[in-house]
């Protein structure tokens, strides 16, 4: 099992966010699915232990999330937030930082290749990049850290249909190509049909179906 | 720098005719300062006085543990008063206190141990009042600002953790932008002055008879033992701050929700 999800709750604000998850994510690729405001983004933040649950546990790969050394937890496993938010300068400065707080050597061109960017792109400045190419610069920057799971927040959201097909398709290769898994948060049932193989359905906080595609979906 | 005038009460009485002035100004056009006004005369009066009266027993008393009692005094006061500017970042308190003290005792220790100022209260008092409040100002302003800045930069800090950096290296560009903040009123106003304005200690010292050579030179003096004092103060002020925003595991804080305004 890729994460165990026991009992974990969470608030925020006063709010209750998350309600007594319980979940087994497989590794693979796993989807998060439910409306917005359903607690999504936060559950995948705790995967990420940008923070911390206020009540229950998670495990990753066997191991309580708190057991481990945040920073290596985080450049093995992967956030690609929804909303970019590079750093200053050129998009190959981006994951040239990556790569080294990883400590991975650089393949920038393929890096890029992978999050469907042309190697010309590692020149251009972050401040003159379109949204859609934040995010694929997002990506390109988590895939500088080669790590082994990756967690997607919303990675389409604020795209057009083509850009979309475009990113699910890198998506796709990625799962392909690497030895990697994908824990996936949308929206979109669709979406999580097109690249999930097993879901987790959230609604208010609260798991409402956790299991293989179809039948967490249904 | 032997020099001294007598001041009397009725001139300074006369003086207040322009506060009347800007009294009158901030009526005429609704500015409604009227009340601050008064209230800033009436306790500029009573503070200074005060301390006045202060000095005037340190002074004669000539002792060091004097000058230490009120000097931590004024550096306990200028971490409260820089707090409320600071009210974004957490705990901005016990930072603020040990920027302002070890700015304070850095600075005096260094123009004590290079010989430009003798030991003794008549210039430890008003060099030491000079450096805590230009550090306080200093390090408020750079709080002010690191609070800001990780208000607005959150996604980005974040984002920054989430690839396995530490808190002090996600933090490293808005500590830097507030450091800078906190320095560069002082340094700006050291590029103008004497072209734009005359600062305070040299107008004190012409208006005393001075010689204006030796009013050039003290105040150059102090305008450098100034531009370090605020450095060290913003410096340590954000050092310190900034990991107030931030938990043991590398993990953003919730902002308070009083911080939020």
């Amino acid at each position: 099992m890729l994460f165990e999800i026991r009992d974990v709750s969470f608030s925020r604000g006063g709010r209750r966010v998350l309600d007594a998850i319980e979940a087994g994510v497989p590794a693979g690729a796993a989807a998060i699915v439910g409306p917005s405001g359903s607690g999504k983004s936060t559950l995948l933040r705790l995967l990420n232990r940008l923070a911390d649950p206020e009540r229950g546990t998670i495990s990753y790969r066997g191991s309580p999330l708190v057991d481990y050394d945040p920073l290596k937890l985080r450049r093995e496993v992967a956030l690609v937030p929804q909303l970019p938010a590079l750093l200053e300068g050129t998009v190959r400065s981006n994951l040239s930082y990556a790569a080294e707080l990883a400590g991975k050597e650089l393949d920038a061109d393929r890096c890029l290749a992978l999050a469907g960017l042309d190697a010309g792109f590692g020149e251009r400045d972050v401040g003159r990049l379109s949204v859609g190419e934040q995010q694929r610069t997002m990506l390109a920057r988590a895939l500088a850290q080669q790590p082994r799971v990756l967690l997607l927040d919303e990675p389409t959201a604020s795209l057009d249909a083509s850009a979309r097909d475009a990113v699910e398709a890198t998506l796709a290769q990625l799962r392909r190509e690497l030895d990697i898994s994908l824990v996936l948060v949308t929206h979109d049932p669709e979406q999580a049909r097109r690249l999930g193989d097993w879901a987790l359905r959230l609604e208010e906080g609260r798991a409402v179906a956790a299991g293989a595609l179809e039948e967490a979906l249904a | 720098m032997s020099t001294s005038i007598h001041v009397s009460l009725g001139q300074v009485a006369a003086a207040l005719v322009l506060v009347v002035v800007a009294a009158a100004i901030s009526r005429w056009r609704r500015a409604d300062l009227e009340q601050d006004i008064a209230i800033a005369t009436v306790r500029s009066f009573v503070q200074l006085t005060a301390i006045g009266y202060a000095i005037k027993l340190i002074f004669e008393a000539d002792t060091i543990w004097l000058v230490l009692a009120l000097l931590s005094v004024m550096v306990v006061f200028g971490a409260i008063t820089a707090r409320g500017r600071a009210k974004r970042v957490p705990d901005a308190f016990w930072p603020l206190l040990i920027a302002l003290a070890v700015a304070g005792g850095a600075t005096l220790g260094l123009v004590v141990a290079l010989g430009i100022f003798d030991p003794t209260p008549r210039y430890l008092v008003p060099v030491g009042g000079m450096v805590i409040g230009n550090a306080m100002t200093a390090s408020a302003v750079a709080l002010n600002r690191l609070g800001d800045e990780v208000a607005d930069s959150r996604a980005r800090i974040e984002a920054t953790l989430s690839l396995g950096a530490t808190a002090r290296e996600a933090a490293a560009p808005i500590v830097r932008r507030a450091l800078r903040s906190g320095t560069i009123a002082l340094v700006d106003s050291t590029k103008t002055t004497g072209l734009i304005f005359f600062p305070g200690t040299m107008v004190g010292m012409l208006l005393a008879g001075a010689d204006p050579t030796d009013a050039v030179r003290l105040q150059l003096i102090l305008l450098y033992s100034l531009l370090g004092s605020v450095a060290i103060a913003a410096l340590i002020a954000t050092t310190l701050a900034y990991r107030n925003f931030f938990t043991p595991a590398q993990q953003l804080r919730e902002p308070d929700a009083d911080a939020l305004g």
